[in-house]
């Protein structure tokens, strides 16, 4: 069934078609449609949920934990702010390993007090333990939090469905539903391995001495190690049940690209369009965008940039005192590999400052300029 | 009053016997919280009226109830005083500990 709907009414169709059990949520601009439309939902019983009213996004989050440990899909959504206050029981998710499913809107954090887009906001939260997908249609944001339904829950780590505030969320685009019975066919209902219940009566989250907490997180780590494979081999399964294919990043044009572009969210979608007209220009230019930020898709990152002569990562955010996290991080993937290849950073878009497919023209044309990066930042758009 | 578990340290000699999740690791049994307590609850049976509320509202289910009376577990008790706040008849003092 095709409908033409808003990224944030996407989110509440995902948390639907994996029919989420809770849903307590705060709204919060520029989420809140995705939690009236799923109130909606739950009062029209087209989802048969309990929705859970609370007074705060940490509240919120811990509502979807305890239902969680009682063995319930739960869901729920939030932006910048919200995700902030929320960063204590962020841990306390992914630490208990409660699969909890979150939309997340990426909004600029205040003050200036702004509610349009950039990612400090979820990238802030990025040694919580979250799985975080960043998404650029609307498509993408149904399909994705059904999947990460299926990869949460079979590795008990949660994850975050991230969005960009307005260009994607009161954005309108044509989605194709899946088919209920499809859904169901591929996320069976949830069942923990362990859950609180009165017949099996557990501790959950108490003090835990020097002799396991290492332990703990070690198994942590290495089950995160394991969501790329499973994020591969449930994005091949959902290709082939719905026609479109899930993975870890998506690479446009970059087989025969002496430039690679790496981008995330809505700027990656931009960033095809910068590239074809790069191509007509006589410049080949490739994008890589990437969907999957947590875990770090290293083996993809590694395959695919050494294709490329250079390397630009365009950042929609910053770690101050440092660079873009994504520059970074690309830095960090391809240390010590078999290759000398310049990685140029690039920051644009901060707050809510469009980034149009010039950008990408601009990036280009400055990368292609130098034989390496002069400098770590390079500022896209500062008013001079 | 309510069996007792023996308190007895867990260790793991494995990271493949750690539960996934950090749940019921015994830390409890010999985490003795009631030493954090500087006063006491003291419940007057005479004026206890049966009604389960001390039992009900206690965060750290440190009331057990025997023989349909309450009865006060002073090895996790911390003195919060919720339960002397909430009794109906007021049965409850709350009593400085002497240290």
């Amino acid at each position: 069934m095709k409908k033409v709907i808003m990224g944030n009414h996407a989110l509440s169709w995902g948390a639907q078609l994996g029919r989420a059990q809770v849903i307590a949520a705060y709204p919060i601009t520029p989420q809140t449609q995705v939690v009236e439309l799923l109130s909606e939902m739950c009062a029209n019983k087209t989802l048969d949920a309990k929705f859970i009213k609370v007074e705060s996004e940490h509240s919120a989050m811990a509502a979807c934990i305890a239902a969680s440990i009682a063995g319930a899909r739960t869901f729920t959504a939030t932006s910048a702010q919200g995700l902030a206050l929320m960063h204590e029981l962020l841990h306390w998710a992914s630490g208990g390993r409660n699969p909890v499913v979150m939309g997340n809107i990426n909004r600029a954090m205040a003050p200036g007090w702004s509610i349009w887009t950039d990612q400090n906001d979820s990238i802030s939260q990025r040694d919580t333990g979250w799985i975080q997908f960043y998404c650029s249609s609307n498509q993408e944001v149904v399909d994705t939090v059904v999947q990460a339904f299926r990869v949460s829950e079979a590795l008990m780590i949660p994850s975050m469905v991230i969005l960009d505030a307005f260009a994607l969320s009161h954005t309108y685009e044509v989605v194709d539903i899946p088919d209920q019975e499809k859904v169901d066919a591929f996320l069976p209902p949830f069942n923990p391995p362990i859950r609180l219940t009165p017949s099996a009566p557990h501790a959950f989250g108490g003090l835990t001495s020097p002799e396991h907490y290492f332990e703990l997180r070690y198994k942590l780590q290495k089950d995160m190690e394991k969501v790329p494979d499973l994020v591969e081999q449930t994005g091949r399964e959902y290709e082939k049940m719905f026609g479109r294919y899930l993975g870890q990043v998506e690479d446009y044009r970059c087989d025969d690209a002496e430039l690679i572009f790496v981008t995330s969210g809505t700027a990656g979608y931009t960033a095809r369009v910068g590239v074809d007209q790069l191509r007509q220009d006589g410049i080949k230019a490739g994008n890589l965008r990437i969907k999957m930020f947590r875990p770090f898709p290293f083996a993809k990152v590694r395959e695919i940039l050494p294709k490329a002569a250079k390397v630009a990562v365009v950042d929609r955010n910053i770690s101050y005192g440092h660079h873009g996290v994504f520059y970074q991080e690309v830095k960090s993937a391809l240390y010590g590999q078999d290759h000398n290849l310049p990685i140029f950073g690039y920051i644009t878009g901060l707050g809510g400052r469009d980034i149009p497919p010039d950008t990408f023209k601009e990036i280009a044309h400055l990368s292609l300029a130098k034989d390496k990066p002069e400098e770590d930042i390079t500022w896209i758009g500062v008013k001079k | 009053m309510k069996q007792k578990k023996k308190a007895e340290k867990i260790t793991f000699a494995s990271e493949k016997d750690v539960p996934m999740m950090p749940m019921s690791l015994g830390s409890m049994l010999y985490n003795k919280t009631g030493a954090w307590r500087n006063i006491r609850p003291v419940i007057d049976n005479s004026n206890c009226i049966q009604c389960g509320i001390c039992w009900k509202f206690c965060p750290d289910v440190a009331i057990y109830i025997e023989n349909e009376f309450p009865v006060v577990d002073y090895d996790y008790c911390k003195g919060c005083g919720i339960c002397a706040e909430e009794c109906p008849t007021k049965c409850i003092a709350m009593v400085e500990e002497e240290k």
